[in-house]
């Protein structure tokens, strides 16, 4: 057990209802607009419950669209003006962590009920502006004064570890590939289209050796999860019941060059292992586990940290088959960054509520049979701060 | 010669020599045929081989910096013992900011030292030369830089474009008994003479094409050398080498060959052709190159010509110290010899020609 | 614009100077007052040489606002001599194939400008060995 991340008390906070919307260019959608559907849509999933509160994970709107406190702009906006409403950011770990804080609030029982949302508006700007916001995740100082971006970050990274394992330039293809396929009967990816072998190698280079297939597209994007205590659940539902079982997360460096080991995620090793620990279970007990694959090295390096392959080893379940809906650990199983699309702080909310439809059964041709405990971790920068939620099936 | 016409030499209280000193070239050169492919079909002769072009990332300041550096490296003083750092260029980076602070807080001169930059067309760096030997020989100071650096413009199809280069050189001077090369005596000649500028604002200076010549770059550079071997009692035989400012290849061999020097005089510090005019670090540059060459006892003849316009004439004889302390930095011919050759669109990119906005 | 956060760091930007720790003697760069091997207070300043290689490398062609001038430009992971990583860009290439591990030396260059009309922002970057055999 971390004594970071202690077990909490035996509790019943379950999963409500979620929602997923399109992740894509939606010039027409404004940020509030875009967060009202998610939170419309969540609370009819939960049968019309009203939350007591709002966490809004966000991590570039004050940048892009020069807008802060969203909390009480989203709240007002979407008819429930009056709740408790704050923003949670922590980069791409934003939604994680806005999921963990009313995790946090419902278990100290001043809650009863709170919305969880992703939202993130990539489009109000377009270009290198928004190439400048997303390196503001970077270490201001001493990186992106540089010129370094996080997909600067993720190419140091590959260059490094397909040196250091010594693995072929194409080793991390497969992650890429995976997620494509899964994308493809995903009506909220914004790419439906599967990738080739040729077509990766041929992909172009938008950090070299990084291309961009290896690489997220940043899109608009809004997602909700509204948690509840067991006691206000309505007390018949289609749906099996969802309860989170583990919540953890936990920081390193901003910077590549202040690790100890740059192709070591501390911080996603640390939280997931700590949620383990809450749960009682360890990596061969998760049936599906949605990382955050922003960048496809990121992949091998989280399946490394959570436990599922060897240091150095990850790459390779990409290429043996293993996670595929149908191999040992599926992963990205809606496409996850890679295709589907990568939204900022709202990225963690779309992985939980994707976990949520899985174990639920409800994830339709994306369904990875026998789901009871699924994970889903997501990443801020360089893996600088890392949330780890495992979510179990009644 | 009498009385009052030997106060023309310039010659400070204390005996001042150079204690270390710096060279920079940018790697990037373009070829002077790529400029006249662009602007002539390729005919009609071209005055140098190819100049020498900063990277997208250089600038005066930088490249100072550098230069600065390999002068401490040799001088292998505490720069905190530096009371001035001296820029003299044309293409300071800022209209009103100093490039010296910057050069001597990254050489760690700061924070009690005088910084300053100096501006006199091409003689600047010798301007800079000229006062630092006062300032170390009055005793004010142990310690003063003096740099000459330049980034020259010129406008895209003009003449000078195939000659306007980059690169310079960082002097310090200090007491001769520790110098590698001591002064003799030195000499300003200056008058108002309208042969280039730039007025304020201009991105690209304009000159009096023929009227540089015969009243201005010889008029100036012949009388500063006249001048100064009258003063020190030397002839053109006394000197191994000599150092004129060298705007193309031509100006410095016909003013040589002019004053009695022989070719082989001249060639050790005549770079033009490989890296360009630099302006004002073109002589400064050359002495640099001499430095690299020269042995003990050898005399060195420097005139640097400024437009506007005037003239700095230097005597120096290199001291047996030299040897032991130039293979400290990289040598002149180092920087000369790491070259990539680049095309005249990569050229406009580098130097900001291209409209971007 | 932005002056003073620029300012504030000019030691270490335009020179390498960084921080010993007085207790374990490790070598801090980017200083940061306190020690990251055993924690303790490590205000010392430390001047770095400069020297270092490449730990890795890459080439950024898709270039945020503030350096779409210099695009493309390589970025790197620098092991200092001394010991610590740094993240630096490499400048003036020329035809040397670059590799993990390439000696490389520390120039004081041009990292961006503050906007057409702010302040120029100038700091380390490294590129390959002018003299290799020194
Ligand atoms: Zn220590």
């Amino acid at each position: 057990m971390s004594p970071r991340n202690p077990s909490p008390p035996a509790h019943d906070v379950f999963i409500a209802g979620v929602s997923l919307t399109k992740a894509g260019e939606h010039w027409q959608t404004s940020l509030r607009e875009l967060a009202f559907e998610a939170v419309r849509l969540a609370q009819i999933d939960a049968g019309g419950l009203v939350p007591q509160a709002l966490y809004v994970a966000n991590a570039f709107a004050p940048i892009l669209s020069h807008q802060i406190q969203l909390g009480a702009l989203i709240a007002d906006f979407s008819g429930l003006r009056g709740i408790e409403a704050v923003t949670v950011e922590a980069a791409g770990a934003s939604g994680g962590m806005a999921l963990r804080q009313a995790f946090l609030a419902l278990m100290s029982g001043q809650l009863e009920t709170a919305m969880v949302l992703g939202v993130e508006k990539m489009t109000d700007k377009i270009g290198p502006a928004v190439l400048s916001a997303l390196a503001t995740t970077t270490d201001a100082d001493h990186e992106a004064v540089h010129g370094i971006t996080p997909a600067a970050q993720a190419a140091l990274l590959m260059q490094r570890y397909l040196y250091e394992y010594e693995a072929p330039s194409n080793a991390l293809a497969g992650f890429s590939i995976n997620s494509h396929a899964n994308a493809v009967t995903n009506p909220n990816a914004i790419f439906q289209r599967a990738l080739s072998e040729e077509a990766y190698t041929k992909a172009a280079m938008v950090c070299e050796p990084l291309n961009i297939m290896d690489a997220a597209p940043s899109v608009d994007g809004a997602a909700a999860v509204l948690l509840a205590r067991r006691s206000v659940l309505p007390s018949e539902s289609e749906t099996p019941r969802v309860r989170i079982l583990g919540s953890a997360s936990a920081t390193s460096a901003l910077a590549l060059h202040d690790q100890p080991d740059i192709l070591t995620f501390t911080a996603a090793a640390e939280s997931a292992h700590a949620a383990y620990a809450q749960s009682g279970l360890k990596a061969k007990d998760i049936d599906v586990f949605e990382l955050h694959d922003q960048f496809s090295i990121f992949s091998a390096l989280s399946l490394e940290a959570a436990g599922f392959a060897e240091k150095g080893q990850g790459w390779r379940l990409a290429h043996d088959g293993q996670i595929g809906l149908q191999g040992r650990i599926p992963i990205t199983t809606f496409g996850g960054s890679t295709a589907r699309g990568d939204s900022g702080g709202a990225t963690g909310v779309y992985q939980l509520a994707e976990v949520v439809l899985q174990l639920q059964k409800r994830a339709d041709k994306n369904q990875v049979m026998d789901t009871k405990i699924g994970m889903a971790q997501c990443l801020g920068g360089i893996g600088s701060t890392a949330c780890t939620h495992i979510l179990g099936r009644e | 010669m009498n009385a009052s016409q030997q106060d023309r030499l310039l010659k400070p209280m204390e005996e001042v020599g150079i204690v270390g000193y710096g060279a920079y070239i940018p790697r990037y050169r373009l070829p002077a045929k790529e400029v006249s492919r662009i602007w002539t079909d390729g005919e009609g002769g071209v005055p140098i081989v190819e100049k020498a072009v900063p990277g997208l990332d250089e600038d005066v300041i930088t490249m100072s910096i550098e230069a600065a550096r390999n002068a401490l490296a040799r001088a292998a003083i505490d720069p905190s013992e530096i009371r001035a750092v001296w820029v003299g260029s044309e293409s300071h980076p800022y209209a009103v900011k100093p490039s010296s602070t910057v050069v001597a807080e990254a050489i760690g001169a700061t924070p009690h030292t005088q910084a300053a930059d100096w501006e006199f067309a091409c003689k600047a760096g010798t301007e800079a030369l000229q006062a630092a030997i006062g300032l170390v020989g009055s005793g004010m100071a142990r310690y003063a830089m003096a740099i000459g650096m330049d980034t020259a413009q010129g406008r895209p199809g003009d003449a000078l474009e195939y000659t306007t280069g980059a690169g310079g050189a960082a002097i310090i001077l200090g007491p001769a008994k520790e110098s590698m090369a001591r002064f003799e005596g030195s000499y300003s000649y200056a008058t108002d003479t309208p042969d280039f500028w730039r007025r304020s604002n201009e991105t690209y200076p304009e000159h009096g094409e023929r009227f540089t010549g015969e009243p201005a770059y010889f008029e100036h550079i012949l009388t500063a050398a006249r001048e100064i071997m009258k003063l020190t009692d030397t002839q053109s035989e006394d000197f191994a080498h000599v150092v004129f400012h060298q705007p193309n290849a031509k100006f410095p061999m016909r003013a040589g060959r002019m004053l009695g020097f022989k070719d082989e005089q001249i060639k050790t510090g005549l770079l033009v052709s490989l890296i360009g005019n630099t302006y004002a670090g073109s002589p400064m540059i050359g002495l640099s190159a001499v430095l690299d060459k020269g042995q003990p006892g050898d005399r060195v003849l420097l005139v640097s010509y400024g437009s506007g316009a005037g003239s700095d004439a230097f005597v120096l004889s290199l001291t047996d110290r030299l040897p032991a302390l130039r293979d400290r930095a990289p040598r002149t011919q180092e920087y000369i010899d790491r070259r990539t050759e680049i095309d005249y669109a990569t050229y406009a990119r580098y130097r900001g020609k291209l409209a971007l906005k | 614009m932005e002056v003073s956060r620029h300012w504030r760091l000019k030691k270490q930007r335009y020179a390498l100077e960084g921080e010993v720790c007085p207790h374990c003697h490790a070598k801090i760069f980017p200083p940061r007052d306190v020690c990251p091997d055993c924690g303790l207070d490590a205000r010392t300043l430390y001047q770095f040489s400069g020297r270092g290689e490449v730990y890795s490398f890459a080439k950024v062609q898709d270039a945020p606002e503030a350096h779409s001038e210099q695009s493309p430009y390589t970025v790197a992971l620098i092991r200092l001599e001394e010991g610590p990583l740094v993240t630096a860009q490499l400048t003036d290439i020329g035809d040397q194939p670059l590799e993990v591990g390439s000696p490389v030396e520390m120039v004081t260059r041009k990292l961006r400008s503050d906007g057409e009309r702010g302040m120029l922002v100038y700091g380390y970057k490294f590129r390959p060995l002018l003299r290799p055999s020194i």
